[in-house]
């Protein structure tokens, strides 16, 4: 039985329908990479996987069990990284890391450095978040996959404002967590190597135009 | 609980660096009384007699104030879809998020009022029960507060949204609290009203933290 599933998703955004009767399934280890045009739908399907967004029909399940059944702990269980890196201009990176692996209910100061570390921002530590540039706020951000373990990587173009070693560690990074039995599920219109990966083309289930929201 | 501390830590962490804040809450509200002195005369009979409500409908409106910034920042920077993908209720933020919020509003602006009633020529024992109410009702405003900033969020204008939709809601809370001090004032028993207060206080909580946790998930969609 596959680990993470969906059914039949159909997403609906201000009365349009996005993408409708998506399915896939991933087993632990594998990867999944969205790929489409802008708008088809890529940003909200994430968000719906992490349960964010509900969809309008189709159902999600992790180990059999609907996700909506219990969101909390579909929370545990996973990461988000969305367009927005979630820094605030007056916490330091350390406390901006230690903040999110406490609330991931394990603060480990070993795996804060190892994140640190990873995404060479260590020297970075005690700079509060205004310094920061758009890079360096995304590697932060990043870093949080690792300061807290999560089965489930949910990461929406996480290679923007990255340079070439960062998407590298980032790379790296999505490589050990798969080894170790996770899932990464990626969008992104940049070149970022994931092996093996399953490629899901969102435009092959865009809804056909105008139908009833 | 570990989360509630860590999420509290973190909110009076952000009020205490980002500074400011809490200061021109507190600022607007001394200077906002103390204008009326000016505005009516200083005849001490009459600011004796309209002191009590001079100050509550001043902290109404300083508590106003911060109430918009309550949820915009986390909500503009990606922090609320995080906070709602933790593995916590998310009761458990609003509930830190409305503490600190009372403890760098609804609590100086109680301590600055002893200094208000020096100016209104309001006496000690009148004085105590007035402090007595705004400890009761002041965390009553900022939960209805927050849930009136979890519903402006994404909206344009917030701030001046949050007035409408929450001013309405202290009037209760300004009438007993009111009722309580000029009850005192002429030697009546005031606990009645008091009571109603913490009456008020008991039944925003439950209601505060649900209503402020369905409008965030709203917001987040």
């Amino acid at each position: 039985m596959s680990l993470f599933a969906a059914e039949n998703l159909t997403c609906v955004r201000g009365g349009r329908a996005v993408f409708a009767r998506l399915s896939f399934s991933l087993e632990p280890g594998t990867a999944l990479f969205l790929l489409g045009p802008n708008g088809s739908g890529k940003s909200s399907l994430l968000r719906m996987l992490a349960g964010l967004l509900r969809p309008i029909s189709g159902r999600l399940t992790w180990a059999g069990q609907p996700i909506s059944d219990d969101p909390e702990a579909h929370g545990a269980r996973l990461h988000y990284v969305g367009h927005h890196d979630a820094v605030k201009p007056v916490l330091t990176v350390a406390e901006t890391l230690h903040f999110w692996a406490r609330l991931h209910g394990g603060d480990s100061e070993s795996r804060v450095q190892q994140a640190m570390d990873r995404f060479a921002i260590k020297r970075l530590a005690d700079v509060p978040g205004r310094l920061l540039s758009a890079g360096q706020k995304r590697r932060v951000n990043l870093a949080r996959l690792i300061a807290a373990p999560a089965p489930l990587w949910l990461l929406d173009e996480p290679s923007v404002a990255l340079d070439k070693a960062s998407v590298k560690a980032l790379e790296a990074a999505m490589a050990q967590h798969r080894a170790e039995g996770g899932l990464v599920i990626v969008s992104t219109h940049a070149e970022i190597d994931l092996p093996e990966a399953t490629i899901l083309r969102l435009d092959e289930f865009a809804a056909p135009s105008q139908v009833a929201a | 609980m570990t989360r509630f501390i860590e999420l509290l830590r973190r909110e009076l962490r952000l009020a205490l660096r980002q500074g400011s804040d809490s200061m021109m809450v507190v600022g607007f509200f001394v200077l906002a009384v103390i204008l009326f002195p000016f505005g009516i005369g200083p005849e001490p009979g009459i600011l004796a007699r309209v002191a009590p409500g001079l100050v509550w409908v001043n902290a109404l409106l300083a508590a106003m104030l911060s109430l918009d910034r309550l949820y915009q920042g986390d909500y503009e920077d990606g922090s609320l879809e995080l906070l709602i993908l933790t593995p916590a209720p998310l009761e458990v933020l609003v509930a830190a998020k409305v503490t600190a919020h009372w403890l760098t509003t609804g609590l100086p602006l109680m301590a600055a009022s002893p200094l208000l009633a020096v100016f209104l020529n309001l006496d000690a024992t009148d004085l105590g029960v007035l402090l007595l109410t705004l400890a009761v009702g002041t965390p009553t405003l900022s939960l209805i507060g927050s849930v009136g900033a979890a519903l402006v969020l994404g909206a344009r204008r917030g701030g001046v949204l949050i007035s409408l939709l929450v001013l309405p809601l202290f009037i209760p809370i300004l009438i007993f609290a009111v009722g309580a001090v000029d009850a005192a004032s002429h030697g009546f028993p005031w606990t009645g009203q008091l009571a109603i207060l913490g009456a008020i206080l008991l039944g925003a909580v439950p209601l505060g933290l649900y209503a402020s946790a369905a409008a965030l998930k709203h917001a987040a969609e």
